[in-house]
């Protein structure tokens, strides 16, 4: 099965969310960048495909040139082909994304001589949060799509995919070439070999330059939510403290 | 002129969220200067038209078909469009559930319009709406404007807005519809469900007792467990720790796992990193157990012990077991 997975680099911020002086952007100076973490398993997940039933996996992503870092990663755990859609570094809203990533798709399925089987997106990105990029680039290409897919199961001409809900799972059965939203949870993505750090180095980037116009959404300015007070009552500092927690427990009522 | 509102509903089940998204309807369609009305769609919709016009809805929609018995995003999210289509809302909201922001989506696609997903507040205007979503699952704030000739298409966050009665029943007009769908949609159409684990929940759990890296392995999670057992509640854990494998991914608290709301969250060897940050903070109290008094867990918690987890735990169980002598 060759399946393609449409990946974000986002930044990997720790104990608090600094922003630009514009406004404009998450402040990175001192953060290092990732995979958002349902995309890496939606990677994972292809390359598990491909390595239990053959066929390719390609990555794809759309961002700043330095994204070309997350492409490598992507190599080093099992992808084949890396291709990187170059923006000037800023944020392009849900609309403009899936036209370019569509047109992408199409040059790269031209290429191939054939559609991608499969194609995994994160169920949404970790910073944006657009949730709607995979479900207009599905309906571009006129394929079908469900999200939040925490397992799929390839068979011939279709898959079978699991959606988690409140009290289980839905099933669906959907006829490939298909589109999925994948969530985290869905495996536990690998680390890269030394082999595959070696590789991934190897592995051949194709630049897809491509121009697509601004949508009807546009950023203005982002900003840290109100922080709650906290007064923080400590307890102590060894085990004796376990009656002053039982105290509070039967206080609330949950003991 | 009118906002329609997408509810959400299990078989004939009212769902939670249809109660949060008719609070935010009547904010925003008072700003607006509209009327309510709601779209129902599937079986089991039309047993439900009563609650939707208790909540103020003027025109309650009730669309029919065969594809609709099952959930089924493609289809819809086609009923909706021809739904719009047919009746001319100025703008179309959801909650965003799962499913809310997946219809949204599928509107949007199928129409060639912006979407708003997950907004906190959104003020109309006669060009630009400007609205303030949630980034980060909730950690980041954006400020946007939203400029689109047709319906404006949005979702409101989970829990973004609390839940009110509504200020008067609606009309309730119910207008039943049935949309042509083309039997392709049969695709995405739920084939089967598999229904699990009764009880409680993470999600519901009153008391979580997380662990993080400071835990160590995934047999230190057996002391969390019994405690756990103790106080009726459920095991939580951080992103590091299921990346390393010692628990489930189904225990993650946080922004790519479970978001939870419990009387007493029991945060134990967790540094509070902001993507956990944002699935605990709707605990009503929380209890940081970490070795470093710097940990931004400790700084948020309301209350904290400043020890080894390993000591402190089996302390607070041993004094709940000598409380109820057992
Ligand atoms: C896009 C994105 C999404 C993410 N989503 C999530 C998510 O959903 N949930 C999540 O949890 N994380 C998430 N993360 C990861 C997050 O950033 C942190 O890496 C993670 O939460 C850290 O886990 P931790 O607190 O267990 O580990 P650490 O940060 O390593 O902290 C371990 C803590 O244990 C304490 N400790 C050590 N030994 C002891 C002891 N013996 N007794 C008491 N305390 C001890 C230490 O002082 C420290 O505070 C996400 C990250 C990204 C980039």
């Amino acid at each position: 099965m060759n399946i393609l997975v449409c990946v974000k680099r986002v930044p990997a911020p720790g104990s608090k969310i600094n922003v630009t002086s514009d406004g404009m952007a998450v402040d990175a100076a001192h953060l290092g960048f990732t995979t958002s973490p349902h995309e890496e398993c939606a990677l994972e997940e292809a390359v598990q495909i491909t390595e239990r039933d053959g066929g390719q996996v390609t990555v794809l992503t759309l961002g700043p040139v330095e994204a070309e870092e997350q492409l490598r990663y992507a190599a080093s755990v099992g992808a084949h082909k890396i291709i990187l859609v170059p923006t000037d570094g800023s944020a392009w809203d849900p609309q403009r994304t899936a036209s370019a990533l569509t047109e992408a798709i199409q040059t790269a399925e031209e290429a191939n001589n054939q559609p991608f089987e499969l194609i995994l997106f994160g169920n949404e990105s970790a910073d944006s949060g657009g949730f709607q990029v995979g479900v207009r680039v599905a309906h571009k290409l006129g394929r079908p799509i469900v999200n939040a897919i925490k397992g799929i199961d390839p068979s011939d001409c279709a898959v079978t995919a699991r959606r988690e809900i409140d009290a289980g799972f839905e099933v669906y059965n959907v006829p490939t070439p298909a589109v999925l939203g994948v969530k985290e949870g869905i495996n536990l993505p690998r680390y890269p070999t030394m082999k595959g750090r070696l590789a991934s180095k190897k592995a051949e980037l194709t630049n897809a330059e491509i121009t697509a116009k601004a949508g009807g959404q546009t950023l203005v300015r982002l900003h840290r939510p109100a922080e709650q007070a906290s007064n923080t009552e400590i307890l102590g500092t060894d085990e004796s403290a376990a009656v002053a927690i039982v105290d509070i427990l039967e206080e609330i009522g949950v003991c | 002129m009118s906002l329609l509102v997408v509810l959400d509903h299990d078989r004939g089940t009212w769902s939670e969220a249809n109660d949060e998204a008719m609070t935010a309807a009547h904010t925003l369609a008072a700003d607006m200067g509209v009327q309510i009305d709601v779209a129902l769609v599937g079986d089991g919709a039309l047993d439900l038209s009563g609650q939707a016009r208790a909540a103020g809805a003027a025109v309650v929609h009730v669309a029919n078909h065969p594809m609709l018995t099952d959930f089924g995003p493609e289809a819809v999210g086609e009923t909706i469009v021809q739904l719009i289509g047919a009746a001319s809302p100025d703008a179309v909201m959801a909650v965003g559930t799962s499913r809310g922001n997946e219809i949204l989506a599928q509107i949007a696609a199928r129409m060639d319009l912006p979407f708003v997903a997950n907004c906190m507040s959104v003020t109309p205007g006669d060009g630009a709406w400007s609205i303030t979503r949630i980034q980060w699952g909730g950690s980041l704030l954006e400020d946007t404007t939203l400029v689109t000739d047709g319906p404006k298409l949005l979702t409101y966050g989970h829990h973004a807005v609390l839940a009110e009665a509504a200020p008067a029943p609606g009309a309730g007009i119910v207008e039943e519809f049935t949309p042509d769908l083309d039997g392709s949609l049969a695709r995405t159409i739920v084939v089967d469900r598999d229904v699990q684990q009764a009880g409680v929940t993470l999600s519901t759990a009153s008391v979580v007792v997380s662990g993080g890296r400071g835990v160590g392995s995934a047999e230190g999670f057996e002391q969390l467990e019994e405690l756990a057992d103790l106080l009726g509640g459920r095991v939580g854990c951080s992103r590091a720790v299921t990346n390393l494998g010692w628990r489930n991914h189904t225990d993650q608290v946080g922004q790519t796992g479970t978001r939870i709301a419990p009387e007493i969250y029991i945060a134990t060897g967790i540094s509070g990193a902001i993507q956990h940050w944002v699935g605990a903070m709707a605990s009503k109290r929380i209890l940081a157990i970490n070795i470093d008094a710097e940990a931004n867990m400790v700084v948020k918690a309301d209350y904290a012990v400043i020890a080894d987890l390993h000591k402190v735990v089996p302390a607070i169980t041993a004094e709940i077991k000598r409380r109820k002598g057992l």
